[in-house]
């Protein structure tokens, strides 16, 4: 039975274009990932990293193509995803404690109504034991440095104990330590069978840290196990170059007002 | 005097539940403003509250009385309308938010003045009050109409309660709350509702113009005072009551009195006073907390340079006339010596006639401050790479603000060298 589950893709993408305001900003993108890795999404600024995972949580539309998660369509899976959005995508000067923000992660489960239960402080406290932060408990918020608030946003993620992760750029503003500690974490994550997708910066750390890398520069440039994907030639497609017939096209789409895809 | 006993004793029916209304309406517009103002999205009450008085003319038009369903009706629907318009002309066109509600906002008042005036003139007898819309009238919620409102407001109350911990976690991270799988369309509908509905009872006791002020107001105030959600909304709902209760009391000594404006003067002084007094986050706090930094480097540098001076004679302890430490650095003589005088009462030098010199204590912290001075300058020449001569102003701050914690993190990391960029020696105890 375990097997059988594992067999089945943690995600499969299929013909995703995400265009906004028209323009498409992703195009065209396939790929199909398995269960229990831990993925590396990797591109230059404005490539479309950060919208590749939005549109596959189902956050922004998508202009064609669908998207499944464990063979299922994602609204029939969300308690089994969990995300660390960009830690300046939010009001750090938001009125909360660090065990509020923890207990969000309970909410899914929780459902509508219900109100955290000890059980749920049990587990956020144990999340923030992964993650070094216990004694920020009762912590302001604003009072948190960066790579504090972004282990506050990994301990949520946790206490989610969901199946899939998305992480938009979790080593932000995070020191080296910090940032080993945390890969450490997500190993002993996709040990566990989970799957773990993130949004990366730092190339030189690539090999080391992922066993599949996504490489993206507005379109897919290559996808599959690290040591056979990131290649020179790769690094170059996807870094090398801008794609401006791509970019001026996209930008007509918008001029233009043309719909991305023809009326059915 | 008199009328103020008599109000407060609330042993007159009529009195009772005119309180009772104005502390209800205001409270519970606090409590459902606090959400506006935690999503960041004050000026949508404003617009709401200008979007509801069409609502209200027509509602009463079209049902010929002044019958608080038909007016709550009507008001809700043009509120909801203008939300929709709002929310269409922003995803619709290049306009952005804040206009396309200024324009929704003047669209809808101006029909809505239109209205009344039509219904003014009209001579119907049953629509004088109606004007109270536009200012408030404590004093108007008596019988049958309280009930009404009272229990709107009741319902409001208990939607925040049971929708509590959604509609925190939309206003702190929508993104989330969607990717968790949380209905966000739905309690984002529900959330509007009862932001529209607070704006309908609220006009009740200050008027269509001031309604932002209720909704916002209070949350604002009680922002300045904690750090918790709970405690935040607990506030701004008392904040609100105060001021509905001084609306109530000023709609009954002077019933010629507009009660909105005054709700809101009432509501406004608290913010104010939050905004000047409150501890850490008001005005007064931070300009104090500013004095102590200042007096603290003072201190600091009037330590540093005796002791650097000691150094210069191998001898922490020789006492010296101001002149002297003002050689070493400037400072203001008469502030100098009331610093001095300041650190002799705590106990950090001693004087005899006109001599200074350091105590045991005093050659502790002066040192401590020398020795960060001398590390931070390590640091920024060896680990960050800056030019020697670019650190000294740089460690001039620092050295006043190292935590101890930090303080052994740099010796640490710097291994304990024994001498700054500039050779000066390093003194550790």
């Amino acid at each position: 039975m375990e097997k059988e589950i594992s067999l089945v893709p943690a995600l499969e993408v299929h013909d995703v274009t995400v265009a906004f305001d028209r323009k498409p900003v992703l195009w065209n993108i396939d790929l199909t990932l398995p269960q229990g890795k831990l993925v590396g999404i990797i591109g230059p600024n404005g490539a479309g990293k950060s919208t590749l995972i939005k549109a596959v949580m189902g956050l922004l539309p998508l202009s064609s193509g669908y998207v499944k998660l464990f063979d299922k369509p994602i609204d029939d899976v969300r308690k089994r995803i969990s995300y660390v959005p960009q830690r300046e995508s939010v009001d750090w000067d938001f009125p909360a404690s660090v065990l509020d923000i923890v207990l969000m992660g309970r909410y899914g489960k929780l459902g509508l109504f219900k109100r955290p239960r000890k059980a749920d402080i049990d587990v956020a406290m144990d999340c923030l034991r992964k993650v070094g932060m216990e004694s920020f408990v009762n912590r302001q918020i604003s009072q948190l440095s960066g790579g504090q608030q972004q282990r506050t946003f990994l301990a949520r993620a946790l206490a989610q104990q969901a199946d899939i992760y998305f992480m938009d750029e979790p080593f932000a503003g995070v020191d080296a330590a910090t940032e080993k500690a945390i890969i450490n974490l997500l190993r002993s994550m996709t040990d566990q069978k989970k799957t773990v997708i993130v949004v990366h910066h730092d190339l030189q750390s690539v090999p080391q840290y992922f066993d599949y890398v996504i490489m993206l520069n507005t379109r897919l440039v290559a996808y599959g196990p690290t040591e056979s994907v990131f290649t020179q030639e790769n690094l170059t497609g996807t870094y090398g170059g801008k794609l401006t017939l791509l970019t001026d096209v996209g930008d007509l789409i918008r001029r233009e007002g043309f719909p991305n895809r023809e009326a059915k | 005097m008199n009328s103020l006993f008599e109000f407060f004793s609330f042993s007159d029916p009529n009195i009772r539940f005119v309180v009772i209304g104005s502390v209800l309406l205001t409270a519970s517009s606090a409590i459902v403003g606090s959400f506006t103002f935690l999503n960041k999205k004050s000026l949508v009450g404003d617009a709401i509250a200008h979007a509801v008085l069409p609502g209200i003319c027509l509602g009463f038009m079209l049902s010929g009385t002044k019958n608080p369903v038909f007016l709550i009706g009507g008001a809700f629907i043009t509120g909801w309308i203008s939300l929709v318009l709002v929310e269409y002309i922003t995803s619709k066109t290049r306009i952005k938010e804040d206009t396309a509600i200024g324009l929704i906002l003047s669209v809808f008042f101006g029909i809505g003045i239109l209205l009344l005036t039509v219904i003014q003139k009209s001579g119907n007898a049953a629509q004088s009050g109606l004007d109270h819309f536009l200012f408030g009238k404590a004093a108007s919620l008596v019988g049958d109409d309280l009930y009404t409102f009272a229990a709107v407001a009741i319902a409001l109350l208990i939607a925040v309660f049971l929708f509590f911990k959604e509609f925190t976690l939309l206003a702190f991270d929508k993104d989330y709350a969607r990717a968790i799988g949380l209905p966000v369309k739905r309690i984002e509908l529900i959330l509007t509702s009862l932001i529209v509905l607070a704006v309908v009872i609220g006009i009740q006791a200050v008027g269509v113009v001031l309604m932002a002020a209720i909704l916002i107001t209070p949350a604002a105030a009680a922002r300045f005072w904690t750090d918790r959600v709970r405690i935040m909304i607990l506030l701004a709902s008392v904040f609100g009551a105060i001021s509905g209760l001084a609306g109530a009391y000023i709609s009954y000594t002077a019933p010629q009195m507009p009660t909105g404006p005054w709700i809101v003067i009432v509501i406004s002084m608290i913010a104010f006073v939050s905004f000047f007094f409150a501890p850490r986050r008001g005005v007064v706090s931070r300009l104090l907390r500013q004095y102590t930094i200042r007096r603290t480097i003072n201190d600091e540098n009037i330590l540093k340079a005796l002791y650097q001076l000691g150094e210069e004679n191998k001898n922490f302890f020789i006492q010296r006339y101001p002149d002297e430490i003002i050689r070493k650095r400037k400072f203001e003589k008469d502030n100098l010596l009331k610093v001095l005088k300041r650190l002799r009462a705590q106990g950090y030098v001693e004087s005899s006639g006109n001599l200074w010199g350091l105590t045991e204590e005093g050659k502790t912290r002066g040192q401590r401050v020398v020795k960060i001075h001398r590390l931070w300058e390590m640091y920024l020449t060896t680990q960050l790479h800056i030019a020697p001569d670019h650190v000294h102003e740089d460690a001039d701050t620092i050295e006043h603000l190292l935590t101890p914690e930090l303080e052994a993190e740099l010796e640490r990391l710097l291994d304990y060298p024994k001498q700054d960029p500039h050779r000066s020696e390093i003194p550790y105890k």
